[in-house]
């Protein structure tokens, strides 16, 4: 059963990644990097990391997606215009593409022979309390650093998008 | 029963983090080059909460949890950037946004 859901999930995750990156209309590319935050949000809750499955359809599928869609429409982005490549890139780019990747997996499954098998609910380490007592402890600075990037990033953004600039 | 080895999920984020690469340096739309770190920064994140997974701690997803942050910041920013690029240039073509490159 895990393993079909990662299958499955894992699969849609790279086809809306292939799409994100082919696609020539911006909003056909948001659409799909919308897909691929959803799946990595269900391959998270099968490690066991609940919290985080959440803040990710929140913060990234709700929030920064949004933003996304907002700046898109707001500019009215129009396709891109396709440029002609080379004929090497042409008959090159895919199988060049496709040994990249089978040469990092192989190094991956090499270098890291990590065979133990990954059962949905094995790790109970991902809720809610667990990560916020080790954000309000151990991590208490970085999480304080972290508040006062963000106040700079609203100002930033602010300044950024005001009429003179 | 048995699972998916955690291999297949190192292998998963080494995938999205090549497309994410491929799509910055492939495409000339600034907002899709945007999408495409975005892309990336999700593929580190799975790789945190596998390795976070392995070795039975939660300091990985504190790590995941700080990326997301910064990420979602670095999106508001560069969405203004982007703004104010496209107001002052009318264009959102990275080849034609070039003074800074001579």
């Amino acid at each position: 059963m895990d393993v079909i859901l990662f299958l499955v999930f894992a699969i849609i995750a790279v086809v809306c990644a292939v799409n994100v990156v082919v696609q020539t209309h911006p909003i056909s590319s948001a659409i799909s990097l919308i897909g691929v935050m959803g799946s990595l949000a269900v391959l998270y809750l099968l490690l066991g990391a609940e919290f985080l499955a959440m803040a990710q359809i929140i913060v990234y599928a709700g929030a920064v997606m949004v933003l996304f869609v907002f700046v898109i429409m707001l500019l009215n982005a129009g396709s891109e215009a396709k440029r002609g490549r080379s004929l090497a890139a042409q008959l090159l780019g895919f199988p060049l593409l496709i040994a990249f990747l089978a040469l990092a997996s192989y190094f991956i499954q090499r270098f890291y022979p990590g065979n133990t098998p990954v059962h949905f609910g094995a790790f109970k380490g991902g809720t809610a309390q667990i990560i916020g007592r080790a954000l309000f402890t151990q991590y208490l600075l970085p999480f304080e650093v972290t508040s006062i990037l963000i106040l700079i990033a609203i100002v930033g953004a602010v300044v950024l998008a005001r009429k003179e600039i | 029963m048995s699972g998916p080895p955690l291999n297949w999920y190192l292998i998963l984020s080494a995938v999205l983090f090549a497309l994410g690469v491929a799509g910055f340096l492939f495409r000339k739309s600034i907002i899709t080059i945007f999408m495409s770190i975005e892309l990336m920064l999700n593929a580190v994140n799975l790789s945190f909460v596998a390795f976070s997974y392995q070795l039975k701690q939660v300091n990985g997803h504190v790590f995941a949890f700080f990326v997301m942050v910064v990420a979602a910041a670095e999106a508001a920013v560069g969405l203004a950037i982007i703004l104010t690029v496209f107001k002052n240039r009318e264009t959102l073509n990275v080849d034609q946004v070039n003074s800074m490159k001579y």
